[in-house]
C-alpha cells in the first residue's frame, strides 16, 4: 500500500508512459476542463481579481522577505497558547516529531487531514515503517491510500480515476482497511461518497491523534488555518485528544486580517467556488474543547535553499490551489505521476528543484524542461507567480551546474556549435553553403531527426536563403 | 522613420517566403525597410534552453546590426518577445553594461509584425485579398509574452474575400515550445495532435498564425496526415492579391 515516487525515471520518459495511456488521457481531460471551466466563470465575477492577485503577491513577498522574524513571532504566539512547536530542518526530522508523539500516546493509528507537506516528507511511510498506521480521511486521499496508488494532482489527487475505477477499488479494498463497501455498491457519485463516509467515521471516532498541515500560520495570534471542502478536516482537527500540524514555513502570514485576501482567492482558484465550504483555525489549546495537547512542526525541508534563490523565490508565495496545474497543457495530457512528485503540473516543475537543488539528479533537472513555456500558467496564478521566467532560470542552472563536466552533453556541444555560428552572420553563410540549399532540412538537424520526424514531416530547405535573394533582389541592382 | 527587417534565422534559412511577404507588404504600404546583413538569430532557443551564455553571440549581433533604427519588424512573436523580454537578462548576465545599455535603447523598438502595422503605421485595412476559410492560431508568446489581443485578427479581418472561422480550444499551445518539441517529442505531439484535430474541425482551408516555427510544427504533423488544410503566416495572406484590395 505504500506506493512511492523514489527512483521514478526523468519527465520525457516518464511522460511517454502515461501518454500511452488512454483511460488516463481521458480521465484529465474530462475533469481538468471541467474545474477550468468552473473557475473561469467565478474570477470573472470578481471585478477587482487582478488587485487581488497583487496584493495576494505582495503579502506572500513581505512575509517572506521577513521570514525568520514572523516565525519566531508565531513560535512565541503558539507556546503562550499552549502547542509545542518543534523546528525541523527536513523530512527525517519531521517525520520523526510525529513518530515521538505517536508512540508517546501509545498508539498505532492517526486519522489525517489532507496536507501536502506531509505528503512531501513521506509521513505515511516513515510511520508505517514503525507499525503507525496513517489513515487518510480526504475522500480522494483515501481512494489514493486505499488503490496503494499515488496522488497526481495538488487538490485532487485521484484526477486519474474515474468512478468506475473508485468503485472497484472501494470494493476490493475498503475492508482490509476497516468497515468494507457495501458489496452492491455502485459507481454513482453520492453512493460512493456514502461508503467513504460511514467508512470514515468509525476511524474519526476512534482516532486519539490526528495529523494535519496548515493552509497558512498566523504569525501575530499563533493561529493554524485549514480550509477543506469535505468536514473531514473538521472531524479530526476536532475529535482526537491530540493534534500535530505541519506546516511549511513559507505559510507564515504577519496578522490575521492577511488571510482576507486569500480567503477571496484560493476558493475561486482551485475549487471554482466563491467561499470555502470548511475553514477551520486554532490557536493552540483550547481547555476542555478540543485536542488538549497540540504540537506544531515548522518544516524547513529546502524552503531556506528555495528562499536564497533571487528568481525562485516567488514560488513559496504558492497556496497550493492547482489552477496551474488544471490549465496546463502538458500536465492536462501527461498527468501528475509523470513529474515525480506529490507536486505536479508547473508549479511542481519549479518547486521540486527549488527545493531539492539542481545538477546532481536527472529526474529533477528535468523538470523545468516539462514545459512549452506558453505561460498560461501565470495567466491564473491567484499570487502571480511568473513560472516562465522561474522555469527559464532553472533551465539555466542545470545547464551552469553541467558546464564543468570534462566531456559535455552531446546537446551543449550542438549549442556551442550554434552559438558560434550565429555569432557571425558570414559564418551563418558559410554553413548555409556546406549544408546545401534545397536539401531536406534533416541533413542540418542530423541526429535530433528521428525526434521531429517520427510524427511530423519536416520541411525541405529552399534553393535559396532569404539574405540570398535580398543580396540578389535588393543589394546589387535592385531597388534599395 | 529608419525601419529595419529582421527575418529571424527560421525564415531567413527555411520560410523564407516568409520575410520576403513582409518585405512585400511593407513596400506596398510605402515602408522603406532595410535588411542589416549582420543579423542572425535573436538567441531564444539557447535563452529558452538554459544556454545563457551561448545566446550573447546571438545578441550582440543583433545589437550590432539594429541598434540605432527606429523600428525592428519582427514576422514572429516568440522572436520579438525574445528581443524584448529577454536580451536583457543574457545582457546582464555578460557584465557588458555598454551591451546592457544598447539592449535597452533597442528592446522597445523591436515590434512584431502586426504590432508594427497597427500601432506604429496605424492601419489594419493592408489592402489585401485572399478568397478563403482561414483559422487563426494566436500562439502562445504573441497572446501571453506580447499581449498583442485582437491585432492579427482585425487584419485578417478586413482582408477581401477571406472568411475568418473560430479554432476551438484557439488558446491553448501547440506544444511546439523550441527545444521542447525535441526533448519532449512525445508530450509536444501529444499536444500538436489535439491542435491539428481542432484545425480541421474548424473547416478552415488555411490555419494563419504570426510564428513559422508554430506553423513547422502544426503543418508538419497536418502534412504527416496528408490534410488538405494549408498553414501560411500572417505575413504571406497580408501580402497577397495585388495590394489595391482585389
Amino acid at each position: 500500500m505504500s506506493a512511492t515516487f523514489l527512483g521514478m525515471p526523468p519527465f520525457p520518459t516518464a511522460a511517454r508512459t502515461a501518454l500511452a495511456n488512454e483511460q488516463l488521457r481521458s480521465n484529465l481531460r474530462h475533469a481538468t476542463g471541467t474545474i477550468r471551466a468552473k473557475r473561469a466563470v467565478v474570477v470573472a465575477e470578481v471585478d477587482d481579481w487582478e488587485d487581488l492577485r497583487t496584493a495576494g503577491a505582495a503579502v506572500k513577498d513581505a512575509a517572506l522577505r521577513h521570514l525568520d522574524e514572523h516565525l519566531v513571532v508565531l513560535e512565541q504566539a503558539l507556546t503562550a497558547r499552549g502547542a509545542t512547536v518543534h523546528w525541523a530542518r527536513d523530512a527525517a526530522e519531521a517525520c520523526a516529531v510525529v513518530a515521538d508523539v505517536a508512540r508517546a500516546h501509545g498508539v498505532d493509528e492517526v486519522v489525517k487531514v489532507k496536507s501536502m507537506a506531509t505528503q512531501e516528507i513521506g509521513l505515511n511511510e516513515f510511520l508505517a515503517d514503525r507499525g503507525i498506521a496513517a489513515w487518510e480521511t480526504d475522500l480522494a486521499e483515501l481512494i489514493v491510500q486505499l488503490g496503494g496508488d499515488l496522488p497526481s494532482h495538488i487538490l485532487v489527487p485521484a484526477i486519474h480515476r474515474n468512478r468506475a475505477e473508485i468503485r472497484d477499488i472501494f470494493r476490493q479494498r475498503m475492508g482490509a482497511a476497516g468497515r468494507p463497501a457495501p458489496v452492491d455498491l455502485t459507481d454513482d457519485p453520492g453512493d460512493l461518497a456514502g461508503a467513504a463516509r460511514l467508512h470514515l467515521r468509525e476511524k474519526f471516532l476512534r482516532a486519539r491523534v490526528a495529523v494535519s498541515g496548515a493552509n497558512f500560520a498566523v504569525a501575530d495570534t499563533g493561529t493554524l488555518v485549514v480550509v477543506e471542502s469535505e468536514g473531514n478536516g473538521r472531524m479530526c482537527l476536532t475529535l482526537p485528544e491530540v493534534l500535530v500540524t505541519v506546516v511549511g514555513i513559507e505559510k507564515v502570514v504577519p496578522t490575521w486580517s492577511d488571510l482576507d485576501v486569500f480567503f477571496q482567492l484560493l476558493p475561486r482558484s482551485s475549487t471554482g467556488e466563491r467561499m470555502n465550504p470548511y475553514t477551520s483555525t486554532w490557536s493552540g489549546v483550547t481547555q476542555g474543547d478540543g485536542p488538549q495537547e497540540v504540537h506544531v512542526v515548522l518544516l524547513d525541508n529546502g524552503r531556506t535553499r528555495a528562499l536564497a534563490d533571487p528568481v525562485g523565490r516567488q514560488a513559496l508565495r504558492c497556496i497550493r490551489c492547482s489552477a496551474c496545474l488544471n490549465v496546463c497543457p502538458v500536465y492536462e495530457r501527461v498527468g501528475g505521476h509523470a513529474y515525480g512528485s506529490v507536486y505536479p503540473g508547473p508549479i511542481g516543475a519549479i518547486l521540486n528543484p527549488l527545493l531539492r537543488g539542481v545538477g546532481s539528479d536527472p529526474q529533477t533537472d528535468s523538470l523545468p524542461y516539462a514545459s512549452s513555456l506558453c505561460g498560461a500558467c501565470l495567466e491564473v496564478c491567484p499570487v502571480k507567480i511568473d513560472i516562465p521566467s522561474v522555469l527559464v532560470d532553472l533551465r539555466r542552472q542545470v545547464v551552469d551546474a553541467h558546464r564543468r563536466q570534462r566531456v559535455p552533453t552531446p546537446e551543449a556541444t550542438v549549442m556551442r556549435a550554434a552559438a558560434w555560428a550565429f555569432g557571425d552572420a558570414r559564418r551563418l553563410s558559410l554553413g548555409e553553403r556546406l549544408a546545401g540549399l534545397g536539401a531536406p532540412a534533416s541533413r542540418w538537424l542530423g541526429p535530433l531527426v528521428p525526434r521531429w520526424s517520427s510524427s511530423r514531416d519536416m520541411p525541405t530547405v529552399p534553393r535559396e536563403s532569404f539574405r540570398r535573394w535580398w543580396r540578389r533582389e535588393r543589394a546589387e541592382g535592385g531597388r534599395s | 522613420m529608419r525601419v529595419a527587417l529582421m527575418a529571424t534565422c527560421l525564415g531567413d534559412l527555411i520560410f523564407p517566403d516568409v520575410p520576403r511577404a513582409t518585405v512585400r507588404l511593407l513596400d506596398r504600404l510605402g515602408v522603406q525597410v532595410e535588411f542589416p546583413m549582420g543579423q542572425t538569430c535573436c538567441g531564444q532557443p539557447f535563452v529558452n534552453t538554459g544556454y545563457v551564455d551561448e545566446a550573447l553571440p546571438a545578441v550582440r549581433a543583433y545589437a550590432d546590426a539594429f541598434s540605432g533604427f527606429d523600428a525592428v519588424v519582427i514576422p514572429s512573436g516568440s522572436c520579438a518577445g525574445s528581443v524584448r523580454h529577454q536580451h536583457s537578462l543574457a545582457a546582464r548576465r555578460s557584465g557588458d553594461p555598454a551591451l546592457e545599455a544598447a539592449v535597452a535603447a533597442y528592446a522597445p523598438k523591436a515590434y512584431e509584425l502586426s504590432e508594427f502595422l497597427v500601432d506604429v503605421l496605424g492601419v489594419t485595412d493592408v489592402g489585401a485579398s485572399f478568397p478563403h476559410t482561414v483559422a487563426y492560431h494566436p500562439t502562445c508568446h504573441s497572446l501571453r509574452m506580447l499581449g498583442l489581443g485582437d491585432r492579427p485578427r482585425r487584419l485578417l479581418e478586413a482582408v477581401r474575400g477571406l472568411e475568418l472561422v473560430d479554432l476551438p480550444h484557439a488558446l491553448e499551445c501547440c506544444g511546439f515550445g523550441g527545444t521542447f518539441a525535441l526533448k519532449n517529442a512525445d508530450t509536444s505531439v501529444a499536444m500538436g495532435l489535439d491542435k491539428a484535430r481542432d484545425v480541421v474541425a474548424s473547416g478552415a482551408q488555411v490555419l494563419v498564425a504570426g510564428d513559422s516555427s508554430c506553423l513547422m510544427h502544426i503543418g508538419g504533423l497536418l502534412s504527416r496526415q496528408h490534410s488538405t488544410v494549408r498553414v501560411m503566416h500572417l505575413a504571406e495572406v497580408l501580402a497577397s492579391g495585388d495590394g489595391a484590395g482585389s
